[in-house]
């Protein structure tokens, strides 16, 4: 039973690592976006994933049950105990990069909680049903995106396709199984990511096909993010992410 | 609504708690739109508040839970407040009273049965709260906070918020 608790709690961190990192790259573009109604857009995405952070990492801190709160969980562990994938913690690059990104990731979390929405664990249940509401707002925005510039001027279709050059090669990790899945699959908590690649590819391929792009054959890439094993951009993130818990411990306002 | 009346207390501990303002959209209290769950006393008379969030990442949860505590204080409650996850809200709790201060205000009411994901996206058709129009259009399906979308009309010209189905 210990082992399947372990499963647990590894699974749920995994998700809120995910959500959080991802909340906090899509936040960056807050100010800097290309016109007003996007500098809306994406500050409130951010708010999305960062709001579905804070279930998954007080569910975490429960299920841990040793007096961690969300936010020791959210600000002060070590790059090595993070373990989101590697795709979220990407560099915005342009925003070709950061749609690309955000439909991959919104593709795949679609598909995953609407396989949760019949969990055998009641917390993830409803985190669920709140979760795949909000990301299919985040598909159709990816999605119109992701048109827009790949089948757009020469430029934005240029752009749009090496996104997809350097990106697809991280959607592999997402459908990665190991020990903690298996466990969890089988206990009915969460599916086998490996399962939800049809669902994925069903999502993603009209909007590839309206945008001129191709899906590449392999999503074969960097792996490592659920062992702690991150890229060097990562270290970049949590320096901003957690300074001013790293610098004013427990500071609250 | 869930609501649980054991006599003159528990109604008015109800009542304090039900009047609370949304913070972000305050022509609606928080029973309006369906995120005050229940309240009940406890053994010892505690008020116990069960208050939902709308949006996962709503900045204003917080503020409501205080503010309903503040409340209950108010009206002379010793106050515990609880976050439930479940049953999801969705924008079919904001109740039909709730609906109509929603357009009185100058925000187009979310659609009814938001249970089907991709229906979310099927209709289109959101009537201008000002002129009563259908002929609009979506700017951003992103607005002023998370739970709203910013739209115009084109009969009229008037911009205008879509509070978000969901």
């Amino acid at each position: 039973m210990t082992d399947m608790n372990e499963a647990r709690l590894a699974l749920v961190l995994r998700l809120a690592d995910d959500h959080l990192i991802l909340g906090h790259r899509v936040s960056e573009w807050c100010g800097h976006a290309p016109m007003l109604e996007e500098d809306l857009a994406m500050p409130n995405m951010a708010l999305d994933l960062i709001g579905q952070a804070r279930s998954l990492y007080q569910y975490a801190a429960e299920l841990e049950g040793k007096g961690r709160s969300e936010d020791d969980l959210a600000y002060m562990r070590r790059e090595r105990e993070y373990r989101n994938c590697l795709l979220v913690e990407r560099p915005n690059g342009d925003f070709a990069h950061t749609m690309l990104r955000q439909l991959y990731f919104a593709a795949f979390m679609e598909a995953y909680w609407t396989e949760c929405l019949t969990s055998s664990d009641e917390t993830i249940r409803a985190i669920a049903a709140k979760a795949i509401k909000e990301v299919a707002y985040h598909i159709r925005h990816a999605s119109e995106w992701v048109v827009r510039l790949g089948d757009g001027t020469e430029e934005s279709a240029s752009r749009m396709a090496a996104a997809v050059e350097a990106l697809h090669r991280y959607t592999g990790e997402l459908f990665q199984s190991d020990a903690v899945t298996d466990a969890m699959a089988q206990a009915g908590v969460a599916p086998d990511p490996a399962s939800l690649k049809p669902a994925f590819e069903q999502t993603i391929g009209p909007i590839f096909a309206a945008a001129g792009l191709a899906v590449p054959e392999s999503d074969v890439g960097p792996r490592g993010g659920r062992s702690g094993i991150h890229g060097e951009e990562m270290g970049h993130l949590l320096a901003e992410l957690q300074y001013m818990q790293r610098t004013y411990p427990g500071a609250t306002w | 609504m869930v609501t649980t009346a054991q006599g003159t207390d528990a109604a008015r501990a109800w009542e304090a708690a039900a009047s609370v303002p949304d913070p972000e959209v305050p022509c609606v209290t928080v029973a309006d739109l369906g995120i005050l769950r229940s309240v009940d006393l406890d053994d010892d008379g505690t008020a116990v508040a069960k208050v939902t969030p709308t949006y996962s990442g709503c900045p204003a949860t917080l503020a409501i839970e205080m503010a309903v505590e503040a409340a209950l204080r108010d009206a002379g409650f010793e106050v515990r407040v609880e976050r439930v996850l479940h049953p999801a809200w969705t924008t079919d709790w904001i109740t039909e009273e709730g609906r109509e201060k929603l357009r009185e205000y100058g925000i187009a009411p979310p659609k009814k049965a938001s249970n089907s994901i991709r229906a979310l996206f099927g209709e289109e058709e959101v009537a201008c709260p000002k002129c009563g129009s259908t002929e609009t259009e979506r700017v951003s399906e992103f607005g002023s906070t998370p739970c709203k979308a910013h739209w115009r009309c084109l009969s009229c010209r008037e911009p205008f918020d879509y509070f978000k189905c969901l």
